[in-house]
This record gives structure tokens, C-alpha cells and sequence, in this order.
């Protein structure tokens, strides 16, 4: 019940907010009323949460189409309530930003957005593959009103771009859907089988790797990232993204071992190009909202790693990692948009020096830059520490082009801090643009909080995404592709409060063993 | 003396409702008061529709083995109830978008004629011989020839009479000529004789069944407007006022995919591996060229038009499968895509009685802003027609997707979803041009105002709406009942 909740209340205050005859104001306190609604009641949600089973949790099934086997039914598994909670967050300091910058056509914007959030978490607790396409394109529909109404000069174009190409992608993937459920008479992903047809692998990879995006499908990042209203580039990057985490982990690795073997090593290395090229591009981008959008590309790039890694190492590191990109990027954009807002503009050219009288903005970029270039300590740090972990197993190249672009991450995000902060004061940098007000810390610092508070234990999330014995093999219901004995799996028990110090224990213990 | 057929009165009553609506009306266009011809003939008409949907309902509930009546001229089952159906829910919403619409002299007539094309429609739908099929087909064809071309002052809706009344009638010769060769080659015109026929006179691959068979889909593809018997679709669609345009590509659509499937499932079932082919090619015709058409189109209804021709596309897809699943998913598909169609006519309507002129894509700059239930059906309806969830379309897809891969034809299905993302392009294009605009490219209403807001027109669109977002969710009563239609059918 309280997983249908949470996917319908916000679809049905959306609806509320259509229909009510609500002032601007009204409608923005609502909409931020019910998100952070949803916020305890993920809150809720996880404390109730058991995490010492592997078994799908506050579900929920009721016939749908009974005839051919669809149903709807929702649930939640321990990396889904992780998933869920950084959609929940980041969607309350979407509507919060959006509110506070007083949108126009407040009623429509809001109800979208409420909207797009009751779609995301249904992707993310879809435990039917139709019920999980129908959210996954519902996605779509808020998204390109968000981006084509609301967003910046050469937003049509964007929304095109964003359109087609997903699009193209998951209805490809309806074809792969339609051609695999049907041959196991039902859609519901607890029962069916694993199946190693590649074509219908392949539907589902592309369909995934467009709304990841991996390279070399980004088409539309570069587009949709800086044109989006910046909050709705917050939610793309930060929250929509990881529906694609989501789909190849319950849907491609657990539904397509054979295939996912044999493609392995091109995934793997298309995503290591993805994160070398999306770092270049990051540090060669001349606008903050490009540094952003490129290093997600990149930071795409590694989850996948994580994820065809095929360890619990990459599982554990991939969803740790998702988090962390989710917040840490919302966060970021959140910033280039207060930024923007000041100085309305985004280019380095004519920006610089904002650090001088502006502490509170000095310091929460800084803190965002520094947790993307995944300094030691971190949470980020810890994540992509297991990716890169995960796959060393698959090749050492990948791990050793992975600590590549670490480098280069810290080049770029030390770029942007320089870039906006440091330096000659910019043209557009005017004495009259303000340190970050209040409302604005009160975005973004719960957003960076977070981070901080998961830099401590970042275990809360790679040694709990999985239930159970923490083994991501074991969790999902097909059968494990992956001999569940590696041998690095004593490591995760012992990078539980993992940060640097305690992975260098590990190593040796793996090694003696 | 001769004696008549024994007559099942009760399995004709939607169409006598409607003809008796017919007459009433027509009657009304002569005694009623000028001033009140026009919500007495719209009143009359609406209480036909409702009367022929309750005894549709009766019927359906009443008939759950199929069996022939009127010496087997027709067939009371549920597959033509649920058929009727459908026609009669058009009907009624047609008439509630035709009310405002400005027929300046023959609003009697209108209403009429509007009963009786919807009394035949109906009667196809229950058609079981090629004589009644073709009678169905025609009677219905005249009506709308004339409600073509009602709008006698615009030379635009005469154009789209004529052109309707020569490719029309080309089409039902064709058909005609297509009868009478199956007549020759199998000595019967009973469908279900046809097929016993084929069967023991071992006539399969005979020339001249095939060749009749030939025809007799080009016919359906006319009515249909399935390419590449589509020609007259756009100009028809464009010239005739929009709330007939709206009926047209609902209902017309409803009687003839029901009738052609009754046809190729009942008569021509040795033929299965020629006519499915057919149809499929069909398919792939409409589908690209519908689609391709509808992208270089500005004015609304004309790509509206080729829009109904690409949704005609899909929907063959079920026919082409050959299969229950298919048949399901075409009665499925025609309910949500019924209301959509007919909501975006009206919408059109709505927009075309504010500016007095046609609607193009520009000149819909805003109207999601400044008609909020309006713009907002329209984009769900836009939505709908590109299969995206939360609408009925993308269940219609869904399904004739799935029947398409049982019968074993994944390509059909490949077709089918690389055609979609094409439509995406002018689909989410109406939504542009509705929400996206910039305010410099708003095109205002003239001088003097718009009309005031058409409470009637709302209502149509809002039903449309929730009709095409609860077949959505209720999903599974809505195929109950196409099951129970399509199990009429000999699969």
C-alpha cells in the first residue's frame, strides 16, 4: 500500500492542482507540501524497511490485464528504496527551487513536475514490464512540456532532440516487451524467465542506454541539460538518469545473462569511452550548466561500469554511485541556476570572482565541486572506488582508465570553482548580485547534507542495497549469472564504513585469502 | 402470395431507432418553426443515438451465441452489437459537436441524414451476405455524400461532396464487382456459405474467388481509408464541416474494419494466407504514408486525415494477425480511438467557430493557455494517437502489437513502432503548437471577440477525455467485452 501511495499521491495532487482554481502561491506551497510528503513518507518507508531480507517489500499486486498476463504490481527492493529516496529528495528541492524562483503558469508547471515525480517512483517500483513501460513513458510526457514551455532560448529544438531519441529507444523496447512477455505468457517480472534472445536483449540495452545516456547515444544531453529550466535539469540528470540504473539492473542483467556476457566487454568499453570523453568534454565545456551535463555523461559512464561489472563490488558501488551523482549534480545545477539568476548568464567568459562577499554560495559550490571530483573521504570517493573495484575484475584497463578520469574529474570540477569563483570578477558579476538567501540554503544544503551525512557511512547505501547478505547476485530473481563465490566478495562485508582507509584493509584481506 | 422471411424486429431496433429518428427529424424540417428546427432536430437525433446504444446494450447482453436471422440475411450477435455500439456512442457525441456548427439552411435535413448514416453503419455491422453488406455500405456512403456537402455556401465542402461521391462510389463498384466474382465462383453470396463452398468444392486459389476477394478488400481499403485507398481522405476530411469530419473518421472507420473483419474471418478463411499478406502490405502502405504525409501538413484537419489514415494502419495490424487476439485488439483500439478522434474534431470545431477560418498549426498559437480544457484534451488526445500511456492508444497498440507477434509477425510489430516514432513528430507538433509558442506568434481571435465558450463542445471533448484515459485503466473490462464480441467470429 504505501508504494501505491507513493507513486499516486503526487499524480493525484498533480490532478488537484489542475483542477483547483489555486493562486501562484498556493499552487507552489501545495506542490511543496505534498513533495515533502513524500520525503517522510520514504523516510517511513525506510525505516520499516527490513533490510536483512533479499524478498520484495511493501508490494502490492491486482490484476490489470488478465488475459495476457499484465498486472499491476508494485514494490519495492532495497536498491529500488534507495532509487526512490534520492527521486523523493531531489523532486522536493526541484519544487522548493521552482517555487522560490516563482515560475510562470504556476498551476501547470507544479502539476507536471508532481506528476513527473509520481512517474518516476513507479519506474522504480514497477514490478510488471508493462506496468514499468507505461511509467517510464509517462515520464516523457511532463518532461517535454517542463523543458519546451518553460526552458531557455533554443528549447524547441532540445525538446525535439529529448523526444526522438528516447522514443525511439522504448519503443523499441515495447516491441522487445511485447515480443518477450508474451512468449512467457505473463509481464510480471517476479515470474519470468530468463531468456537469452539478443534482439530482445538489445531492445531493452539501447532503450536504457539512450535515457542513461551512454555514449555514444548522448545526442540529447547537451541540449536538454542546458535549455531545461534548471530544476528540471536537476531531475533530469539527477533523478531520470538512474531509471535507466534501474532498468538495466532489474531488467537486463537479471532478465538477460547470456546476452549481457556476450556483450560485456562492448558495453564496458563503451562506457569507458563515455566517461573519458564526457570528462574531456566536461573540461573543455565554456558554460557551468555544460561542466554539469558532461561530467553526468561521465559519471553515467561509470555507473555502468559498476553495473556490468557483474560483482557485487560494481552492483554495491553502482547504486551507492547513482545516489551520490543524483544529489550531487541536482545540487550542482541548483547552484548554476542561482548563479544564473544573478548574473544571467552561465559562460565562464563573463563570469569569476563571485567568492569575494559571497561565502555562503563559495562554500556550497566548492562543497558540490569537491564531492564530484570524488575526494578521498567522500561518499563519491567510496563509490567510485567500488565501481572501479567491481570492474578491475573484468580487465585491469578499465580500472586503470577509470582512475583516469578521476584525474580529470578533479580537473574540471576545480575548473568550474575557479571559473565561477575565483579570478578577476566577471563582466556579468555585477557588486548587486547577492550571497544565497536563506530559501536557497534551504535547498540546497539538505541536498549537500546528504551528501555529507553518506560520506560517513556510505555503507548505509552499498552494504543495504541488496537485502539479504548484502549479495546483489542473490537479490534478483533470475538466476545468478555470476558465481556468487568470487572471491572479492569478503571485501564488501569489510568496506562497510568504507572510505579510503578501510578499502586498503580489505584489498589485503582479499589478497591473503 | 408471397411469403416473407420470418423477421427478428428486436435485432433490428438500432437501426429502426435511427431511421425512425431519420424521419422525424426530416418531418421537424418541415412543421417545426424555423427557430426551432435546429435543437429539435439535434434533440431528436441524440434521443435515436441514445435509443440505438440502449437496444445495442440489449442486444449485446441478449445474444451470446450468434445465430442468423432475416433468412440469413444478417447476424445477431455480439461482435455487430458491440460494433453498433461504438457507432452509436459517435453518433451521440457527433451530434453534441454538431450543435453549435452554423448550417445555415438545412439543420432538419442535417440531423436526418446524420441518423440515418449512423442506422447504416450499424446495419453493416450485422451484415451476413454480400447483398446486405453492400446495401449496409451504400446506405450509409449516401448519407454522408450529402452531409459532405451540406455546407452548400462554401465551395470547399461541395468539392469534398463530389470528390467523396466519385472515389466513394468508385470504391463500393469495386466492392460490387468483387461480390458478384466470389457470387460466380462459389455460387452463394452467404458468407458463412462462401466458406463451406470453398471448403468442399475445393475452390481455394481459384481465380476467380481470389480475384473477388481482390476486390472486396480494395472496397474495405476505400472505406477504410487504408492506402493506397486513401486519396480522398485529406480533401474530404478537410472540406466537410468539421463535426461530420469528426463522425466520419470514428464511425465510418468502426462499420468498416468491423464488417471487413467479419467478411475475411467468416467467408474467406481457406484464403487466410492471401488476404493476411494483404492486409498487411496494406499496413505498411498506410502506415508509411500516412505518417510521412502527416508530417508536411499545417492545416489541422488534413493532418488529422492522414493521421486517420496511419491509425487505419494500425488497426489493420489485428486484422492482419488473423487471430482472436486481433480481432480483441481492433474492437479494443476502435473505443479509444473513436473518442479521440471525435475530441479532437471537436476541439477543432471550437477553435474554427473562435476564428472563423480553418485551423492550421499556427493559428492554434496559445489555445492550450487561453482554453484550458480544450488544450488540454487535445494534447491528451495528440498523446493518445502517439501511444503513450495513460491513454487508450497506447493499449490499442499495445494490443494489436501483441496479436501481430502471436500470429508470428514481430516484424509487423518492428513496422509498427518505427511508424510511431515517426508520428511522434507532428503528434507532440499540435502540442507545440498549442503550448510552446512564443506569445509574438499568438494568433488572437478577430476583432469583435470570440464567441462565447461552447458549454456543449466542453462536454464532448471532457467525455472524450475520460473516455480515452479509462480505457486506459479499466483495461481488462473493456477486452472482456471484445472478447465476448469477437468470440461471434469463427476463429
Amino acid at each position: 500500500m504505501l508504494t501505491t501511495v507513493l507513486v499516486w499521491l503526487p499524480i493525484a495532487a498533480a490532478l488537484a492542482i489542475w483542477l483547483l482554481p489555486l493562486s501562484r502561491y498556493a499552487a507552489g506551497s501545495f506542490a511543496l507540501l505534498v513533495s515533502l510528503v513524500e520525503v517522510g513518507l520514504w523516510i517511513d518507508a525506510l525505516l520499516r524497511f527490513d533490510f536483512g531480507s533479499p524478498k520484495l517489500q511493501f508490494a502490492q499486486q491486482t490484476d490489470w490485464i488478465s488475459s495476457l498476463g499484465v498486472s499491476y504490481s508494485v514494490g519495492l527492493y532495497a536498491f529500488s528504496l534507495w532509487l526512490a529516496g534520492l527521486s523523493v529528495i531531489v523532486m522536493a528541492a526541484a519544487v522548493a527551487y521552482a517555487f522560490w524562483a516563482g515560475r510562470e503558469r504556476a498551476r501547470a508547471y507544479f502539476g507536471l513536475m508532481l506528476f513527473l515525480t509520481g512517474a518516476v517512483i513507479g519506474v522504480f517500483s514497477s514490478q510488471d514490464l508493462l506496468l514499468f513501460y507505461a511509467f517510464f513513458e509517462m515520464m516523457l510526457i511532463p518532461l517535454y512540456v517542463l523543458v519546451g514551455v518553460w526552458g531557455g532560448p533554443g528549447r524547441r529544438a532540445a525538446t525535439i532532440k529529448l523526444v526522438i531519441y528516447t522514443m525511439v529507444g522504448s519503443l523499441l523496447m515495447l516491441a522487445a516487451l511485447i515480443v518477450y512477455g508474451l512468449d512467457e505468457g505473463t509481464f510480471d517480472l517476479n515470474k519470468m524467465h530468463a531468456s537469452n534472445n539478443t534482439w530482445i536483449f538489445l531492445g531493452f540495452a539501447v532503450a536504457f542506454a539512450i535515457k542513461a545516456p551512454l555514449f555514444p547515444l548522448h545526442g540529447w544531453l547537451p541540449d536538454a541539460y542546458r535549455k531545461a529550466p534548471p530544476e528540471v535539469a536537476a531531475v533530469l540528470s539527477g533523478v531520470v538518469s538512474k531509471t535507466a540504473v534501474y532498468g538495466f539492473l532489474r531488467i537486463v542483467i537479471a532478465k538477460f545473462p547470456e546476452p549481457v556476457h556476450d556483450f560485456r566487454v562492448p558495453i564496458l568499453v563503451l562506457a569507458t569511452i563515455g566517461l573519458l570523453y564526457g570528462s574531456l568534454l566536461a573540461f573543455r565545456a565554456p558554460d557551468v550548466r555544460g561542466v554539469i551535463a558532461y561530467s553526468s555523461l561521465a559519471q553515467m559512464g561509470l555507473i555502468t561500469l559498476g553495473l556490468f561489472a557483474a560483482n557485487d563490488l560494481g552492483f554495491d558501488g553502482a547504486i551507492l554511485q547513482s545516489v551520490n551523482h543524483g544529489l550531487v549534480s541536482a545540487a550542482l545545477f541548483l547552484l548554476a541556476a542561482m548563479v544564473e539568476r544573478r548574473t544571467s548568464t552561465g559562460d565562464f567568459d563573463r563570469l569569476g570572482g563571485m567568492a569575494r562577499g559571497r561565502p555562503l554560495l563559495a562554500t556550497l559550490l566548492i562543497a558540490g565541486g569537491v564531492l564530484t571530483l570524488a575526494v578521498p573521504f567522500s561518499t563519491n570517493f567510496a563509490g567510485e572506488f567500488l565501481v572501479l573495484a567491481g570492474v578491475f575484475q573484468q580487465g585491469w584497463a578499465y580500472g586503470a582508465l577509470g582512475a583516469l578520469a578521476m584525474v580529470l574529474a578533479a580537473m574540471y570540477a576545480l575548473r568550474l570553482i575557479s571559473a565561477v569563483l575565483h579570478r578577476e570578477p566577471g563582466s556579468a558579476v555585477s557588486d548587486a548580485a547577492l550571497d544565497l538567501r536563506p530559501a536557497e540554503l534551504g535547498i540546497v544544503v539538505p541536498l549537500v547534507g546528504c551528501l555529507i551525512a553518506l560520506s560517513f557511512w556510505p555503507a548505509a547505501i552499498s552494504g543495504h542495497a541488496f537485502g539479504g547478505n548484502g549479495k546483489a547476485t542473490g537479490a534478483l530473481t533470475a538466476p545468478a549469472p555470476y558465481p556468487s563465490s568470487l572471491p572479492m566478495n569478503c571485501v564488501i562485508e569489510k568496506t562497510r564504513f568504507g572510505t579510503m582507509g578501510q578499502c586498503q584493509v580489505v584489498f589485503k584481506k582479499a589478497a591473503s585469502k | 402470395m408471397i411469403h416473407g422471411p420470418h423477421v427478428d424486429w428486436f435485432a433490428l431496433s438500432p437501426e429502426l431507432a435511427l431511421l425512425a429518428a431519420a424521419a422525424v427529424a426530416l418531418l421537424g424540417a418541415v412543421l417545426v418553426p424555423r427557430s426551432w428546427r435546429t435543437p429539435f432536430g439535434a434533440i431528436v437525433a441524440a434521443a435515436g443515438f441514445v435509443a440505438s446504444f440502449a437496444f445495442d446494450a440489449v442486444l449485446f447482453a441478449q445474444s451470446p451465441h450468434g445465430q442468423t436471422i432475416v433468412d440469413g440475411a444478417m447476424r445477431r450477435d455480439r461482435f455487430g452489437a458491440l460494433a453498433g455500439l461504438i457507432v452509436a456512442a459517435a453518433g451521440l457525441l457527433a451530434v453534441g459537436v454538431s450543435y453549435g456548427e452554423r448550417i445555415r439552411e438545412h439543420s432538419g435535413e442535417y440531423y436526418a441524414l446524420l441518423a440515418a448514416a449512423g442506422g447504416g453503419m450499424i446495419f453493416l455491422g450485422f451484415a451476413d451476405n454480400l447483398m446486405t453488406l453492400f446495401l449496409g455500405l451504400e446506405w450509409f456512403s449516401i448519407a454522408l455524400y450529402i452531409l459532405c456537402a451540406i455546407d452548400g455556401d462554401r465551395e470547399r465542402s461541395l468539392e469534398a461532396g463530389l470528390k467523396y461521391l466519385v472515389v466513394g462510389s468508385f470504391g463500393s463498384a469495386i466492392l460490387l464487382f468483387g461480390s458478384a466474382l466470389v457470387y460466380g465462383a462459389t455460387g452463394t453470396i452467404d458468407f458463412e456459405r462462401i466458406a463451406t463452398a470453398t471448403a468442399t468444392q475445393h475452390l481455394s486459389g481459384d481465380a476467380l474467388l481470389v480475384g473477388g476477394l481482390a476486390m472486396l478488400l480494395v472496397g474495405f481499403g476505400f472505406k477504410t481509408s487504408a492506402a493506397p485507398f486513401h486519396m480522398w481522405t485529406p480533401d474530404v476530411y478537410e472540406g466537410a464541416p468539421t463535426p461530420v469530419t469528426g463522425f466520419m473518421s470514428a464511425a465510418t472507420k468502426t462499420a468498416a474494419l468491423a464488417v471487413m473483419l467479419r467478411v475475411l474471418i467468416t467467408a474467406f478463411p481457406a484464403e487466410e494466407h492471401l488476404w493476411t499478406v494483404t492486409v498487411a502490405v496494406l499496413v505498411c502502405a498506410s502506415l508509411a504514408v500516412g505518417n510521412f504525409a502527416a508530417l508536411a501538413q499545417a492545416n489541422i484537419k488534413r493532418l488529422l486525415a492522414y493521421s486517420s489514415v496511419s491509425q487505419a494502419g494500425f488497426m489493420l495490424i489485428g486484422v492482419a494477425s488473423a487471430n482472436k487476439l486481433g480481432a480483441e485488439a481492433v474492437l479494443y483500439y476502435l473505443i479509444p480511438y473513436g473518442a479521440m478522434s471525435l475530441g479532437a474534431f471537436a476541439v477543432v470545431a471550437a477553435r474554427e467557430r473562435e476564428l472563423n477560418t480553418a485551423v492550421t498549426l499556427d493559428n492554434l498559437s496559445g489555445f492550450g493557455w487561453e482554453r484550458p480544457l480544450l488544450g488540454a484534451s487535445m494534447a491528451t488526445f495528440m498523446l493518445g494517437f502517439a501511444g503513450f500511456p495513460l491513454t487508450g492508444g497506447f493499449m490499442g497498440k499495445f494490443l494489436v502489437f501483441s496479436a501481430a507477434d502471436e500470429h508470428g509477425w514481430w516484424w509487423l510489430t518492428v513496422v509498427g513502432v518505427l511508424a510511431t516514432a515517426l508520428s511522434l513528430y507532428y503528434y507532440l507538433g499540435v502540442v507545440r503548437a498549442m503550448y510552446m509558442r512564443p506569445s509574438e506568434e499568438l494568433q488572437l481571435a478577430p476583432v469583435g471577440g470570440s464567441p462565447p465558450r461552447e458549454l456543449l463542445l466542453q462536454v464532448v471533448a471532457g467525455s472524450c477525455l475520460v473516455i480515452t484515459v479509462a480505457s486506459f485503466v479499466f483495461v481488462q473490462p473493456l477486452l472482456d467485452l471484445c472478447q465476448k464480441a469477437a468470440a461471434a467470429l469463427p476463429y
